[in-house]
Formats: C-alpha cells, structure tokens, sequence
C-alpha cells in the first residue's frame, strides 16, 4: 500500500510520498501526482520519499516519467528524502536526489 | 546440495500479489534472521522478477507464476521464479540496462540490472511460448 499526500512549496508543488512503491501502486501515484500538476503547473516537482518502506524500478519508471513530464513543462523535478536502501536504487539509476 | 527448508507458492498475475510475494519472501526468510538490508534486496529482486511475470510473460492476460524458496546452510537462499507465459526471444538483450519492450514513459527497464545488483548471482533460462525461470541466489553474510 502506498499513499501520497501533496504540500506547497515556493514556485512549486511537494508530494509526500509514503509506503511502498511497485508497479501495482505505482499506477494509482502516477495518477494522482499527473492530476495535480495538470491543475498546478508548477515550476518545480519535488518527490519527497521520506517515508517510502519499500521501493522496486517501479519507482524509478514513476520518478523518471514525472521528470519528462517536467521537461515538457520547462520546470524541474527534485527527490529529496531518500530512506538509505531507496539510495542504493536511486544510485543504481543514476537518479540524484537531496 | 539439500535445503535446509523449502516452500513454494503458485499465485495468478495480478499487480496485488507483487507485494504477496515479497510478504512470502519475509516471512520465510525470518527463520534465517537476515539483516534489515538483505531482506531489502532480496524483497526488491523478487518484485522485480515477479513484476516482470505480470507485464511481460502475460500482457493483458492472468496466468500462474510460481516461487519457490530454499534455504541452504550458512544463510545461502535460492528464490525461482518462474511463469508459463509467452517467453523471452533473447535474454541476452532483455537483460541489458534499460533495455524494455514496456512503456518506456512508465518503465525503467531497470528489473534485471536490479536483480543482478542485489543478488550474487541472477540465472534466466525462457522458451518462446513456454515460460520464463529466473533464479535469484544471494548468501546471507553473518552479522558483524
């Protein structure tokens, strides 16, 4: 099970993401996090993973699809918060994170 | 070489049971006592390979994927993963770094260089319109 949860920041829109993350709920994040930057459009995405348990490539198909979708937006993505075993996948991909 | 103890599971295809798998995965292990970081793995390697079942072996369809779990002595685990789904044409390519046949907005084609990151060793064999079995072995070093 996971869960998002959305916050404010300057220029910009946060989303706490909690739980675990795989293919099966990745769908359900995507979703919620694409409809609220449709109706946002902010200059900056950023992923808080604070409180992710668990994390497969999953994640790192959703990070990276958001990332695009940010481009196109000619904004910017931040992941910021990474439990350590979510750095080791977030490493393995090459996604930088704060 | 003779398991310590062994079980398996057959469940459908469903995106629900990838988290099922990774909970039979838990369980099991917990009479090896692994640390919080080799769980981790080997939680992460069998999402993976069992993910890889539900989208690959049987798009758009259910099917049965099977998981069978060993462990050997001195904390040495096998977890086969394996499905009757429609196969891989070449393993050699699938296995490569974000090599996918999925949606690459969506997916990483990150599954096998995970496996074989977090795993000691990752063994594919698949027929074409047979199945696919994958093979995670990782030792569980002692706790220092």
């Amino acid at each position: 099970m996971s869960n998002v949860r959305f916050g404010e920041s300057p220029g910009g829109l946060v989303a706490y993401l909690s739980g675990e993350i795989d293919h099966h709920s990745a769908q359900m994040l995507r979703q919620e996090i694409d409809a609220r930057l449709q109706a946002r459009m902010p200059d900056t995405l950023t992923l808080d993973l604070g409180g992710v348990s668990f994390m497969d490539s999953s994640g790192i198909g959703l990070i990276l699809g958001r990332a695009r979708r940010m481009n196109a937006l000619e904004g910017r993505l931040v992941v910021q918060h990474p439990p350590r075993q979510i750095q080791k996948m977030l490493d393995l991909a090459r996604v930088s994170y704060i | 070489m003779k398991p310590v103890n062994q079980a398996q599971v057959t469940f459908l295809s469903k995106s629900v049971n990838e988290s099922f798998a990774r909970g039979v995965v838990a369980v099991f292990l917990a009479q090896a006592d692994p640390t919080l970081p080799q769980l981790a793995d080997l939680k992460t390697a069998v999402s993976e390979a069992v993910t890889n079942c539900i989208v690959h072996a049987y798009p758009g369809t259910l099917g049965q994927v099977t998981m069978k779990l060993a462990l050997y002595e001195e904390g040495l685990v096998k977890v086969t993963i394996s499905d009757k789904g429609r196969g891989i044409p070449d393993v050699k390519q699938a296995m490569e770094p974000l090599f996918t046949t999925g949606n690459p907005e969506e997916r990483s084609g990150l599954g096998f260089s995970v496996m074989q990151s977090f795993m000691d060793n990752v063994r594919v064999t698949s027929r074409q319109g047979r199945g696919t079995r994958v093979t995670l072995t990782k030792r569980l070093s002692p706790r220092r």
